[in-house]
């Protein structure tokens, strides 16, 4: 059970911070802190989430399955899953999607990057900045917020639902394409939706702007993909604030995963180099002159500047990107064609094919190596989580020291609200243990 | 001020996804109204606030696959007055059931670098091999509209009404044309549970399963027609084995197909 006694220790000389299961986050987690004589000793963010074995799994099945199966892996941002896979799948066939059925692909992408970003703004972290124990809670002082983030989430997961045919664990993306494809009429019902949301989101970045940050800024290493044209979903080049820019296939020679004792997941680092950081922040901070005229509006008309380097800021970013997915759904519809076939064939090759795509949370990495018949032989999957794990606790490390002067209470919630800017998918990060066959 | 007793809510996680117990926030329109009903507990997904057991309803999300969870399952079970499991997961061992059909503890030396950094059963397994299940809520994902029926009914107490039969049903109710007469197998809808109201088939895709066994599937009949049709072991093998495959009915299916 969760230690949160708001006991205050006089002259203490060692302390430690623990929460054993960290609320709103999704999965099981906790952190663990030791202070000694004003120095932070240890910090552990544990991941104890049951490991599930998914790269373990795949191994024998048949490559267009690999959508389906991966979505599993996470409740909450299921369209990642499914697009890293089916792209890495099509990059090993040769296949590449283009038109009207790649623009949907970005379409059903804003839908979960609503739904999500509104969650994580309003359910889960917004409590912290304003002081609730839950959203429930912020409810009963701060209705109307509320009831507009519900009907926020609720259009993100409306185009989910009406391109995917349900919120969690779609059932309508495959290899190449779509099962069956929405009309230009069912698009066109969701604009007036969308606009509305577009409109509220807007809102949300003035909202939450007005939070009082914790002031806290670090040199990170951000990446995340950068596409010549676009704001990145689904393809690009991989590149960082340090100078990195690469094809995504050279992804595993730039970044090592490390296994640490307490941890179900594996932590990530840059070879020769160290903790990075994705997500909202980096993408921001890599992409904003991608960003649409209302969305980069938003963001310095409440102040936000290059580089933004305050990571409890991410929710604002979270609003912004919100703006840009909302105007971005909206000129997909708008410019929607109903294509001839839902989908394009693809034949199997034996190949290794990869994919990265951008999750809520940050980038979402999956290699396969097929066989002939178009079985998995190998499969590899990083997820965001993993590799903000190291960047989480470096932060931990410096955040903590200037505080030790609040109760015990105070500061272990802001240690929670500084692992909550990540967004963290607990569920996802730990299914990805070390499936290297030696 | 009158004190008014609402129901206790509280909401479990094991091994797991997190999807089913999302649903619950995915009631965008009936959250609010829901949380005017009951006091939601113990929620950790949603709030840093615990408040202490015992349980009026427990919903448990995820399957048994640690020494620590067979334990701790047993202490939910005693904190809940009416327990429910909720999604494939919980019901059936959910997709992580995948590695019952191997030996888990050969394959885990052999594939992992510090194998013992690593706690996990052989097997993962649903709640009701563990303790008294008082409802099985099923899908992979859950429907969140018989989530809803399920809080009401436990709430006014009364059955849940989800009903056993199969996809085909609803299939017919929509008036969706046949998918497995008009393009073919593999569709399991006949031998599938009810619950998602047919969707894959409106979506021009056969059902793969989701929500379980129906009662009383012949999953024999309708493999051994599939195969005067062309299809192979490995398929048909792979079809019953996924996100239920421990499930008794699909899990004896695919093994009759595993040569």
């Amino acid at each position: 059970m969760p230690n949160r006694s708001g006991k205050r220790v006089k002259l203490m000389k060692s302390r430690s911070i623990k929460v054993d299961y960290l609320a709103r986050v999704e999965g099981e987690g906790g952190i663990h802190i030791k202070v000694q004589d004003k120095t932070v000793t240890d910090v552990r963010f544990d991941i104890f989430e049951p490991p599930r074995f998914f790269e373990a799994f795949l191994r024998g099945r048949h490559f267009t399955e690999a959508p389906d199966i991966t979505a599993r892996i996470c409740g909450i941002c299921p369209i990642a899953y499914q697009m890293s896979s089916i792209h890495a799948m099509e990059s090993a066939c040769g296949v590449s999607i283009t038109g009207q059925l790649r623009a949907l692909r970005r379409l059903i992408y804003c839908g979960e990057w609503i739904e999500s970003h509104a969650l994580h703004i309003y359910m889960l972290h917004a409590p912290d900045f304003l002081g609730y124990q839950d959203v429930l809670q912020m409810a009963k002082d701060h209705g109307d917020a509320v009831k507009k983030a519900l009907k926020l989430k609720k259009i993100g997961n409306e185009l989910v639902t009406l391109l995917g045919g349900r919120e969690i664990h779609p059932i309508n993306l495959r290899v190449g394409g779509f099962y069956h494809l929405p009309t230009k009429q069912e698009l066109n019902a969701l604009v007036e939706r969308l606009k509305w949301a577009r409109d509220a989101a807007v809102e949300t970045v003035q909202l939450v702007a007005t939070f009082n940050f914790p002031d806290f800024e670090r040199d990170y290493e951000f990446v995340s993909l950068s596409h010549e044209k676009e704001y990145p979903f689904n393809e690009g080049r991989l590149v960082s604030s340090k100078g990195l820019n690469i094809p995504i296939s050279e992804y595993e020679n730039n970044f090592l995963e490390e296994h640490v004792s307490y941890s179900n997941a594996l932590h990530s680092v840059r070879k020769g180099g160290g903790a990075y950081h994705v997500g909202p922040l980096a993408r921001f901070n890599l992409n904003y002159d991608k960003l649409t005229p209302m969305a980069k509006e938003a963001a310095t008309a409440v102040g936000l500047s290059l580089p933004l380097t305050n990571p409890f800021k991410s929710i604002v970013v979270r609003g912004v990107e919100t703006v840009f997915a909302c105007e971005e759904a909206l000129r997909v519809i708008g410019e929607y064609e109903l294509p001839e076939k839902p989908f394009v064939e693809v034949q199997p090759k034996a190949a290794t094919g990869y994919g990265i795509t951008e999750a809520p949370r940050g980038i979402l990495y999956h290699r396969y190596r097929l066989n002939e018949k178009g079985l998995i032989m190998d499969a590899k999957i990083i997820p965001p989580t993993s590799q903000n794990q190291k960047t989480m606790e470096l932060d931990l490390r410096e955040f903590v020291p200037s505080r030790l002067g609040l109760t015990q209470d105070k500061l272990t919630w802001q240690c929670e609200q500084a692992i909550r800017n990540y967004d963290p998918c607990i569920s996802c990060a730990t299914h990805f243990i070390q499936l290297d066959i030696q | 001020m009158k004190k008014e007793h609402k129901p206790k809510l509280a909401i479990w996680k094991f091994s797991s996804c997190d999807g089913c117990q999302l649903s619950l926030l995915d009631c965008e329109d009936e959250l609010l109204a829901v949380a005017e009903h009951i006091e939601i507990a113990n929620f950790p997904e949603a709030s840093r606030q615990v408040v202490k057991g015992p349980y009026d309803l427990s919903l448990v999300e995820g399957s048994i696959t640690t020494p620590h969870d067979a334990e701790r399952i047993h202490q939910v079970r005693r904190l809940s007055k009416v327990l429910v499991s909720i999604g494939a997961c919980a019901t059936a061992g959910g997709i992580q059931a995948l590695r019952n059909f191997k030996d888990v503890r050969e394959f885990t030396s052999i594939v992992y670098a510090t194998p013992s950094y690593i706690e996990t059963l052989n097997k993962s397994t649903p709640i009701s091999d563990h303790v008294f299940v008082d409802f099985e809520l099923r899908g992979c994902p859950i429907n969140k509209v018989q989530l809803v029926e399920v809080l009401s009914a436990f709430l006014n107490h009364r059955k849940p009404a989800t009903p056993t039969y199969s996809v085909c049903l609803e299939c017919k109710r929509r008036g969706t044309v046949c998918g497995l007469i008009t393009h073919g197998p593999p569709c399991l809808g006949p031998v599938t549970q009810a619950g998602c109201n047919a969707l894959c088939p409106s979506y021009q895709r056969g059902c793969f399963g989701c929500f379980g066994p129906k009662e009383t599937p012949n999953t024999s009949s309708l493999a051994e027609y599939w195969r005067t049709l062309g299809m192979k072991n490995l398929d048909l093998l792979h079809l019953f084995r996924s996100y239920n495959a421990y499930a008794e009915s699909f899990r004896k299916e695919s093994e009759a197909h595993e040569k």
